[in-house]
This record gives C-alpha cells, sequence and structure tokens, in this order.
C-alpha cells in the first residue's frame, strides 16, 4: 500500500479525504437547509457529522497505525511539526478578526455612534452616550449585565494556566520515560479542562437566564459569546485530544524521542491558553 | 534517473479509473486536477462573463433581470477568483515544487489531495444557489452588509462554500510551506530556490495569515443573519463599516495571493528566452516580501469614500503609493534581463512580455487609484474594473497561460503547436486590450460598475468592450483545443524542452517518473 521513497515516506492512495468531503459538505449542506428552515436540515447534519466522525477516526488510525510500526523518519516528524505549526498559526488568525471586531467596536464605532463622529450621533441617534459595555442606541436585545472578571472567569484562568503546567509535566515525565506519571498528569490536564468547560456553562446558563446578556445583546453580546464561544469549542476539541493522547499513552504509545502527536496536542493546548489570556484581559477586565 | 524508473516499474499499483483520481496523493495528478478544475472554472466564470458583456452591449435592458444580472457579476468575480486563478496557481505548485526543488512529492500528500477534493463540493454548493428561491447572490463577491444581508435562500450556501474555499486554500498553503522548507534536495539553499519558489512560500504566508479572517468575517456575517448578532448593525452598537475592514484585511493581501507565483513564473520565463541569467536574483526575492509586508498595511485603500478619518485616508494612501517601489524593481529587473540577451520569442515568452507592459499598466491605473482625492471620482466606476481585470487577466491570466505553454511539454512529452499557440497569443491580446482599455474611459466618464443599464452616452465604448469579450471568449476555445491537443498527442519533447531552460526540473525526462526525485539531486 505505501512505501519510502528516497528515505521520504510517502503514502499510496487514500479514500479519507473523499469521505472527509463528503461529510463536511453534507455537515455543511444540512446546516444551510436548517437555517432556512427546511425540513431535511437536522438528518442531513446529523449524517454529514457522523460522517466527519468516521473519516477522523479512519485517517487518524491509520496514521497512528503506520507510526507505531516505525514507517515515519525523522523528515516526516519535521513535516507533522511545521504543518501543526502553521495550522496554530491560522487558528491565531481565525481569533484576530473577532478580537479586530472586538477592538473595532470598542475605539471606533461605540465612541463615534456616541457624537466621537457628529454625523452620526446628531442625525441618527441624537443623546446616545458611548459607554461600554453597550448593546448600542437601539437597545438591542435589551437591559443586561455583565460577569464580573473576578468569579467564574478568575478561576477558569487558574484552572487554565495549571493545566498547561501539568502537561508540561507530563511532558518531562514522558521524556524521562516515566509512563504512570505521564498519564496521571494527562489525566489531571484532562481534568482540568473539562472542568474549565462545565464553569464557561454554568456560566453561559447564569447569563442567559438570570443577567439578560445574550447573543442578541447588541455588539457587547455578540462579541462576548462569539469570542468565549469559538474559545470554549477550542477547549473542547483541546480536551478531546488530549483525552485520546491519554488513552494512547496508556496503551504504551509513544517514546522518550519520538512522540509528535504529544506535542502537537501539547502546542494547541498553549494556544488554547493564550488565546483565554487575552479573552480574560480584553473581554473580562477591561 | 535509471533508479527512479525501476523504482516507478515495481511500485505504480493505484487504483485505476476514476478511483485513480479520487484518492490519488500523487503531486502530479494532484497538479492535474487542480489544472482542469480550474479550466472548467474559468470556462464557467467565462460564460458569466459573455452574459454580462451581452447586456451591456447596449443601453436598456436586453437579455437578463437586473437581478440577475447582479448574480452573474458576483459568480463571476467567485468563481474567477477562487475557482480559476487560485487552483490554476495550485496546480503550478503541486506540478513544479516538488520538481524545483528535487523532492519526491509534497511534504503531506494525503492532506494535497483533500485541499483538491474540498473544492468540487465547495463550487457545486455555490453554483446550485443559481436554482434557489431568491436566485444566486447578488451583492457583489466583496458580500458588503446590509445588502448581502437581502440574499435569499442562498445566504447560508454562499457562506458555507467560502468557508470550504477557505479550508482547502489554508490547507495547500501549509502543505507548500512544510514541503519547501523540509524537502529541498541537500545543497538547495534558500537563496538558490528557483523564484517561482520562492513567490510561493511568500503567497502561502499570506494564505495562512488572511483566510482564516475571510472566515472569521463571513461568520459574523451568518451569525448577523441568523443569530441576532450585531456586529454590522448600528443599532446594536456595531458598524458595516467594520465588515469591510476585516473583509479587505483579507482582500488586500487576496490580490497579492493572485498576482506574486505570476511574478515568479515570469521570472523563469524571461531568463529561459533571454538566455540570460535572472537580472538581480535577491532583489526579486526581497522585493517580492515586501510586497507581501505591505498587502497587510494597504487594505482601507479599497474603501476611500466609506468614511474613515484623515489620518487614516493619508496613511492608506502613501503606503499603497510606497507598493509601486518593490514593483518597479521587479518591472526594471525583467527589462535588464532582456536587455541584450539572444531573444527568441516562443509562445511562453510571449505571454511573460505581454504580461509585463500590461501588468505594468495595470500598476499605473492602480497608482492613480491609490490617490485619495482621485478615488473619490473613479470609486466604484468602470476605471476600478479596467484597472483589477488588467492585473488579474492580462497579469496573472497571461502569466498562468505562458506557463501552461512552457512547462506543458514537460509535464505530457508533447510539444504543443507553435503556430496555434502564437495565434492564441496575438488574438487574446489584441481583443483583451479592446475589451478592457476602453473601460478606462467608461470609468473615468462616470459610468458606475454593478449597473445592467447605463446612461446612452456610453454607448459606444461598451458596445465596443463588448466585442473584444465575445472575441477573447471565444479566442479562449482555441487554448483549451490546443491543452486537450499537446496532453492527446505531438511532436515528442527533449527533457530540457527548451535551449535556454536552467533547473531541477529540466533535468528530468519528458514525462517525468511519477515519483519525481527518489534519490535527492545534489544542487551545487
Amino acid at each position: 500500500m505505501s512505501e519510502a521513497h528516497g528515505g521520504y515516506y510517502v503514502p499510496h492512495g487514500t479514500y479519507w479525504p473523499i469521505v472527509g468531503s463528503i461529510g463536511l459538505t453534507t455537515l455543511l449542506v444540512g446546516v444551510a437547509n436548517f437555517l432556512n428552515g427546511w425540513n431535511a436540515g437536522e438528518a442531513l447534519m446529523v449524517a454529514g457529522f457522523a460522517i466527519v466522525l468516521f473519516m477522523m477516526f479512519g485517517w487518524f488510525g491509520t496514521v497512528i497505525r503506520e507510526s507505531e510500526s516505525g514507517m515515519y523518519d525523522d523528515q516526516v516528524d519535521r513535516s507533522f511539526r511545521w504543518g501543526m505549526g502553521w495550522f496554530i498559526f491560522s487558528e491565531v488568525m481565525f481569533f484576530a478578526a473577532f478580537f479586530g471586531a472586538l477592538f473595532y467596536a470598542r475605539i471606533y464605532s461605540v465612541p463615534w455612534l456616541g457624537g466621537a463622529d457628529p454625523g452620526t450621533n446628531e442625525f441618527l441617534w441624537n443623546g446616545f452616550e458611548a459607554v461600554w459595555p453597550t448593546n448600542g442606541p437601539g437597545d438591542v436585545g435589551g437591559k443586561f449585565e455583565t460577569i464580573g472578571a473576578w468569579g467564574i472567569p478568575a478561576i477558569n484562568t487558574l484552572l487554565l494556566l495549571s493545566s498547561c503546567v501539568t502537561v508540561t509535566f507530563a511532558h518531562w515525565a514522558l521524556k524521562k520515560n516515566q509512563r504512570t506519571p505521564l498519564v496521571l498528569w494527562l489525566l489531571a490536564t484532562v481534568v482540568l479542562g473539562f472542568t474549565f468547560l462545565g464553569l464557561q456553562i454554568m456560566e453561559y446558563m447564569h447569563a442567559y437566564h438570570e443577567l439578560n446578556l445574550t447573543l442578541g445583546s447588541g455588539i457587547y453580546g455578540s462579541t462576548f459569546f462569539m469570542l468565549t464561544g469559538f474559545h470554549g469549542f477550542h477547549v473542547t476539541v483541546g480536551a478531546i485530544m488530549l483525552t485520546v493522547i491519554m488513552l494512547r499513552s496508556m496503551k504504551g504509545h509513544f517514546t522518550p524521542d519520538h512522540h509528535f502527536a504529544f506535542e502537537g496536542v501539547a502546542w494547541y493546548w498553549h494556544f488554547v491558553d493564550v488565546v483565554w489570556l487575552g479573552l480574560f484581559i480584553f473581554v473580562y477586565i477591561l | 534517473m535509471s533508479t527512479a524508473t525501476t523504482h516507478d516499474a515495481h511500485h505504480e499499483e493505484h487504483p485505476s479509473g476514476l478511483m485513480r483520481w479520487v484518492t490519488t496523493t500523487n503531486h502530479k495528478d494532484i497538479g492535474t486536477l487542480y489544472l482542469l478544475f480550474s479550466l472548467l472554472m474559468f470556462l464557467v466564470g467565462g460564460a458569466m462573463a459573455m452574459v454580462i458583456r451581452a447586456e451591456l452591449f447596449e443601453p436598456g435592458l436586453q437579455f437578463v433581470e437586473p437581478q440577475f444580472f447582479n448574480s452573474m457579476t458576483t459568480m463571476h468575480a467567485l468563481i474567477m477568483i477562487f475557482g480559476a486563478v487560485m487552483p490554476a496557481f495550485v496546480c503550478l505548485a503541486n506540478w513544479l515544487i516538488p520538481m524545483m526543488i528535487g523532492a519526491p512529492d509534497m511534504a503531506l500528500p494525503r492532506m494535497n489531495n483533500w485541499s483538491f477534493w474540498i473544492l468540487p463540493f465547495a463550487f457545486a454548493i455555490l453554483l446550485s444557489t443559481l436554482f434557489m428561491e431568491g436566485g444566486a447572490p447578488a451583492g457583489g463577491w466583496t458580500m458588503y452588509p446590509p445588502l448581502v444581508m437581502q440574499t435569499g435562500n442562498a445566504f447560508p450556501f454562499l457562506i458555507f462554500s467560502v468557508h470550504l474555499m477557505g479550508i482547502s486554500s489554508i490547507m495547500g498553503a501549509i502543505n507548500v510551506i512544510v514541503t519547501i522548507v523540509n524537502m529541498r534536495a541537500p545543497g538547495m539553499t534558500m537563496m538558490k530556490m528557483p523564484l517561482f519558489v520562492w513567490t510561493w512560500l511568500i503567497t502561502a504566508y499570506l494564505l495562512i495569515a488572511t483566510m482564516p479572517v475571510l472566515a472569521g468575517a463571513v461568520t459574523m456575517l451568518l451569525t448577523d443573519r441568523f443569530f441576532d448578532t450585531s456586529f454590522f448593525n448600528a443599532a446594536g452598537g456595531g458598524d458595516p463599516v467594520m465588515f469591510q475592514h476585516i473583509f479587505w484585511f483579507f482582500g488586500h493581501p487576496e490580490v497579492y495571493i493572485l498576482i506574486l507565483q505570476a511574478f515568479g513564473i515570469v521570472s523563469q520565463i524571461i531568463p529561459t528566452f533571454a538566455r540570460k541569467p535572472l537580472f538581480g536574483y535577491s532583489s526579486m526575492v526581497y522585493a517580492t516580501a515586501s510586497i507581501a509586508f505591505l498587502s497587510f498595511i494597504v487594505w482601507a485603500h479599497h474603501m476611500f469614500t466609506v468614511g474613515m478619518p484623515l489620518t487614516g485616508e493619508l496613511f492608506f494612501m502613501y503606503a499603497t503609493m510606497l507598493i509601486a517601489v518593490p514593483t518597479g524593481v521587479k518591472v526594471f529587473n525583467w527589462v535588464s534581463t532582456m536587455w541584450r540577451g539572444a531573444m527568441t520569442f516562443e509562445t511562453p515568452m510571449l505571454f511573460a512580455i505581454g504580461f509585463v507592459i500590461m501588468f505594468t499598466i495595470g500598476g499605473f491605473s492602480g497608482l492613480m487609484l491609490a490617490m485619495a482625492p482621485v478615488d473619490f471620482q473613479y470609486h466604484d466606476t468602470y476605471f476600478v474594473v479596467a484597472h483589477f481585470h488588467y492585473v488579474l487577466v492580462t497579469g496573472a491570466v497571461f502569466a498562468i497561460m505562458g506557463a501552461t505553454y512552457y512547462w506543458l511539454p514537460k509535464w505530457t512529452g508533447h510539444m504543443y503547436n507553435e503556430k496555434l499557440g502564437k495565434l492564441h497569443f496575438w488574438l487574446s491580446t489584441i481583443s483583451v486590450n479592446v475589451l478592457f482599455f476602453p473601460q478606462h474611459f467608461l470609468g473615468l466618464a462616470g459610468m458606475p460598475r454593478r449597473i445592467p443599464d447605463y446612461s446612452v452616452q456610453f454607448a459606444g465604448f461598451n458596445e465596443i468592450s463588448s466585442i473584444g469579450g465575445f472575441a477573447f471568449g471565444l479566442t479562449q476555445l482555441l487554448f483549451v483545443y490546443i491543452v486537450f491537443k499537446t496532453i492527446k498527442g505531438g511532436e515528442k519533447a527533449t527533457d530540457q524542452v527548451w535551449e535556454g531552460a536552467h533547473g531541477l526540473e529540466w533535468t528530468l525526462p519528458s514525462p517525468p517518473p511519477y515519483h519525481s526525485f527518489s534519490t535527492a539531486p545534489e544542487v551545487k
């Protein structure tokens, strides 16, 4: 099926990409149908999601089997590292778009509506005062309260920062080939990650039910939920990845000097952590 | 090379028929898929352009409803940018980068397959919107809110097809970077790489930095429409202009994503037919990098008229003009390469010289547009349309066609028909100028873009432009004929193909073996 070319591993033919394309397309067409209020939406979404999951199990499974049977040399390892690094950079730029929206709203659009740009204030919303947080001159979504930085968000910051320490301890253990501490530190990281998610869900429920802070609460609600929501999604993905790494460690995968998957997941986890720090500062504190 | 051929004879087992193309991880197969896909999209997008030119042939409404006309301009742009030009460059990257740097294949072959096989699905979704209630998207490819919010059922399909194109581009770009940094043959240092490889490396960085921003922007459109957010709604504290800032932060680097590799192609072709090494290689590399850097700090020159602080207008005006400096370096380098060279004018060289001249015309009209006070008059007129078609058609598309003629003999092992190639060039060059040059005058006279009907004083130039448009469209059928005829057969091509060609790809047989370099070549 596959073989090395001049030392470099070139796989021969794979069905997983086309399965992935069909799955992604089914999923997205399903979501689009659902949003348009058409019938087939939910069924297509479920089917598409199932196909994507099937593809991920199959594709990652193939790569793990090949890796464990020693088919990847150092050059392949480097390719994976560069690939993961630039993938994370693309994720950073995705978040940059939403941070950009937050900064633009706070620095430009809200002050302009409040009179820094005389025209809009005078003719459109005379008397609107620029403050942050705001749901805009139209009071979109009605009165709301915000979530303070020093309650759950501060605890969540501590959780994520600690999880970065524990994942590093796990890495040290792996490099010294101490398997039990490796699994235990990974377990601690996974627990911290899912605890973060649980608290985040509690915070969202609190916001929706008691504070009237929703996705529809003007520009504040939009930026708050889109930023923290996409971050929460990435934490979910990261925590699942950590779980997989933990299960693989328990099965005896990885060696002290050959463990790209572990490092890739650890990088991803640190990226999620750094984004959170940005959120904590710019969304919650300031 | 003998090792490579015996090696392949044993292992060239892949599923036959359609499944070979669906499952392939080979950079040449994937390159071919990209080439055929982009050719198909070029024809689909071109057919839409024909509808536009037919409607504009004379004032009044002739053939199509205004709404459908606007769908045509929107879809034409999306298909040509994301379906024709970008995949054509990815085709060239796949075919050429491994051969140029002495690698067996791309670094991540399975992901390479996926980045292609997402595209047919993305465009099937986009084209399906033509048959939906409310019609295909008609608010322009820039998708400005609040107009785009009036799109009918097509709206979520538009957003998701853009997401899929973005995923495909990002995976393709990651693959290019990893291949270039990790797969070079021993001795192939960065500053020895062919310029085409350099320009693709820099473009790949632009893609990774900007495609996610576009994904973010269209995601905000989606949530504004369906989930009550207020990103682009002033009543909620947002701002429709904010979309334009986010969009053009992607959009301006995007236009360099469409042209930098064209610079690379021309820098390969001209030295071959001038029989001289490229003049100022390192300055070309630095100029490309400078253009890429500057592309991130000029985006608001697309929005001089939307309302921006004066400081902003000045900053973006001067930053934009600064781009003329590295671009000028390139143009002078190409001319200096030709200076006192032993030149011959085969079809690829004709396209390359045509590129240098007509891209420069587009560059100059770009400089005019860069001046904020002047842009107040030109904004959203046919002058803008003329400008970007000069850089994208006589620029990017001409370079792609030149590249096709230049490397097709290497890929297929057959020479194309030189007479037909030259005929294709001259017919294209004459008709494309008849098509787009009068649009400068239309724009200066005040004809707005994206309208199906116009005031009678614009009739003459529009008629000329439409005639040029039909001629250019027909001429491209000749191109399709030449390409397929060359694939099927023709005079045998030598390994070096062109007398003055240098570089690793010309040391391989024509057509090259399935895995380009099984043993890494030594580069001195």
